[in-house]
């Protein structure tokens, strides 16, 4: 059958199974636009800027585990797809950008619209690729798919010169493709999961600390068996949340820069760390030099070249998590050797000390709002079912430490590139895939100026999102540490002119509210979260002076806290 | 330390710039890189000398394998290899002695003499680095007018082959 290019994309996605395509028209898109017109499979989700598309469709990926597709035009639209190409390449995210590019016979020339989009988003995406050929185009976007959802997954854009979107050819859908320099290894070394195996049996001290791979890989079940298995302590990435459950005795909260007591003095003092899905950033190591001093370290991932990069392990493991961890499993139930118990016994105590610390404790008899209690009477409002996604900053950390995530896939936050204005967009797409869930925004007055064009969007698609806007006045985040390291010397991180939300949110046709104090916290958010099919902006007048505690200042170790 | 890294790749637009920016968006080095088509149209192979520590040379070699273009990749400097590079230097050979002298130190160099003037020679030099290098230090008082060299080929030596 003959189609043209802009129908082979949109037949293909059809065939794909793709539900949901978030963009942005404009000129080297319009084919493929008209397209989309003159069909139904697709529905495409108009956002209000390019950047929330990208997020949308992130956000959409993170809660579903399918890959979120976007397509934006040339140039600008290009370029202000960036930021959220990039906020998904660092956490790994399965997702497919579709940008518009000019002409063929005008690329190069400095065409009205023209950027090189291969070119500005090489450094960020898994792959990408640019369609010269419309015979090129079917395979091209399986391989995209492909690439995007297999191995480590991530970003990959395809650029599209409009003429290939008008040229015709023979369409059939290509059922699989295969890429000659493209294997990733799924299944972990016999050998390496034996040795992992001799030191997890032999460890006295040991430690799980997993991340965004587990949940990406939806090895949680797996995990959770693995750890109960072994009475492992867990401690999960802000990436990780949900990887493990977090009302489960076993688990040590969140480690790292905000990480708690007990999870960062476990990981100091531990004699054996397994990582799993982990990428031992440098948020969660804080001076690596003193990162786990008395562990041995067993290395789970699926990227070789995420293994030894920026602490040197013991016993590397590259594969799947779900694949090792199903081995270790079935290795530890076929030994007759057994652990420690003793000695894990003594562990536990020592933890139970730490854990004793009630390192996450705030003043509970505060006039004003405490932005813990807001995230605290959110997890008891929502029954702790909730799709939580954040912005980035202090409000990022309350959300990570109150609200106990039990199931992957509910934690939706920019991990590692830490992009402010991620968290309303993420929301749409977690409310697209789920329309029938609790989807809340957590966020702060800074944050959701980022993207607070998105209002419109929510109310095109009647969206109940519910916004948790923990409004201190401030950058938190800025300020905190201008207050701890600048001597509260509080450069810019004041935000004057706040726009009224109650009445910005009215504006756009949804509901707004104001809570000031303690007492209407919970109130305002059963009444809220009972708008099942509105879109709810609640504006928390929380304390300015709290701070995110514990804290690991910069450059020192994980056993060198600030605690409150 | 010195590694010769030789790297298959897609013969594909774009594929030299990922390499490239790989390299200087993790701050690696690179001191030299050739790429030429292979005797396959669709493989390209590049050979990439870089210096670093063996922590960076580990992630040197992860990160090219984890570009989907790349098809394999080989350190040389881990097994007997063989490395060359050619040199065409151009040098001012005014007079009877310079001019002997130069072609003295080409012979013995084991270069040829492409290009003849009244004034100057151009010299083909192959070799390994250090060659080219004693070459242009043994030219001594000689002006150099200028030199072109086309960054260091490697090639393994014995079985070891690097194939698609």
């Amino acid at each position: 059958m003959e189609l043209t290019g802009a129908e082979i994309i949109v037949r293909f996605l059809q065939d794909e199974g793709v539900e949901y395509v978030f963009g942005y028209p404009g000129g080297a898109v319009l084919h493929i636009y008209d397209a989309i017109y003159q069909q139904e499979g697709v529905k495409h989700v108009l956002v209000r800027h390019e950047q929330a598309a990208t997020h949308a469709a992130d956000g959409y990926a993170r809660s579903t585990g399918k890959p979120g597709v976007v397509l934006v035009t040339s140039g600008p639209g290009a370029t202000n797809a960036v930021t959220g190409i990039a906020t998904a390449y660092m956490d790994s995210i399965p997702m497919v950008v579709l940008t518009g590019q000019v002409n063929s016979s005008l690329i190069g020339n400095d065409a009205f619209q023209e950027v090189d989009s291969v070119g500005i988003t090489r450094p960020c995406v898994k792959h990408n690729f640019l369609v010269k050929d419309v015979a090129e185009l079917a395979t091209t976007l399986k391989k995209a798919f492909f690439i995007a959802t297999t191995g480590r997954p991530g970003p990959v854009v395809v650029d599209i010169p409009k003429d290939v979107t008008a040229h015709r050819c023979h369409y059939s859908h290509p059922k699989r493709v295969s890429i000659r320099s493209y294997n990733p290894v799924v299944k972990g070394h016999p050998v390496q999961i034996k040795k992992a195996l001799g030191l997890i049996l032999a460890a006295k001290r040991p430690v799980l600390y997993t991340g965004g791979g587990v949940v990406l890989n939806d090895s949680a079940k797996q995990l959770t068996e693995f750890a109960k298995l072994l009475r492992l302590p867990v401690t999960n990435t802000s990436m990780g949340l949900g990887g493990y459950p977090a009302t489960d005795d076993q688990f040590l909260g969140m480690l790292g820069m905000h990480g708690t007591y007990e999870a960062n003095m476990a990981v100091s003092h531990c004699d054996l760390l397994i990582a799993i899905g982990a990428r031992f950033d440098d948020r969660v190591t804080g001076n690596i030099a003193k990162f786990a001093p008395r562990a041995k370290i067993i290395h789970v991932d699926i990227d070789p070249a995420s293994i030894s990069k920026n602490v040197k392990v013991d016993v590397p493991i590259v594969g799947s998590v779900d694949h090792v961890l199903k081995e270790m499993i079935n290795a530890i139930q076929a030994t007759e050797e057994r652990a420690d118990a003793a000695a894990l016994g003594h562990w536990w105590d020592q933890i139970s000390e730490w854990r004793a610390k009630q390192c996450l404790k705030y003043d509970r008899s505060s006039p004003l709002i405490k932005p813990q209690f807001v995230i605290e009477k959110l997890y008891e409002v929502t029954q702790g079912d909730a799709f939580v996604t954040s912005d980035v900053g202090q409000h990022q950390m309350w959300a990570a430490q109150f609200y106990k995530f039990d199931k992957p896939r509910r934690w939706v936050n920019s991990g590692g590139l830490g992009t402010m204005g991620f968290g309303l967009p993420a929301a749409m797409g977690v409310q697209l895939a789920h329309p029938k869930a609790a989807v809340a925004c957590v966020t702060g007055e800074g944050s959701i100026q980022m993207n607070i064009q998105e209002l419109s969007t929510c109310m095109q698609y009647q969206l109940p999102i519910k916004v948790i806007c923990l409004n201190n006045g401030y950058l938190g985040m800025v300020r905190q540490w201008q207050e701890f390291f600048y001597e509260s010397r509080y450069s810019h991180s004041y935000m004057e002119s706040l726009p009224d939300f109650v009445k910005l949110a009215e504006a756009y046709g949804h509901i707004g509210m104001h809570i000031n104090q303690p007492g209407d916290v919970e109130a305002a958010l059963q009444e809220a979260f009972k708008q099942k099919k509105r879109f709810v902006f609640l504006n928390f007048v929380t304390d300015k002076s709290e701070n995110v505690y514990p804290m690991v200042p910069a450059g020192a170790g994980l056993d060198e806290m600030i605690l409150v | 330390m010195r590694h010769i890294i030789s790297i298959l790749i897609e013969n594909e637009a774009g594929a030299l710039s990922r390499v490239a920016g790989l390299f200087s968006a993790r701050g690696y080095n690179i001191e030299s890189l050739t790429v030429a088509p292979t005797e396959d149209a669709s493989l390209s192979r590049m050979t990439l000398v870089t210096r670093g520590s063996d922590d960076i040379i580990e992630q040197i070699n992860k990160q090219l394998n984890k570009l989907i273009d790349v098809v394999k990749v080989m350190d040389l400097t881990e097994g007997l290899h063989i490395e060359r590079e050619m040199m065409l230097i151009k040098v001012r050979a005014e007079g009877g002695e310079a001019r002997e002298e130069v072609k003295r130190l080409s012979d013995i160099f084991g270069g040829r003499i492409l290009d003849v003037s009244e004034k100057t020679y151009i010299v083909e030099l192959t070799g390994n680095a250090r060659k080219l290098d004693s070459f242009i230090e043994a030219l001594g008082p000689v002006p150099i007018l200028e030199t072109v060299r086309s960054g260091v080929s490697g090639i393994a030596r014995g079985e070891k082959s690097l194939q698609a």
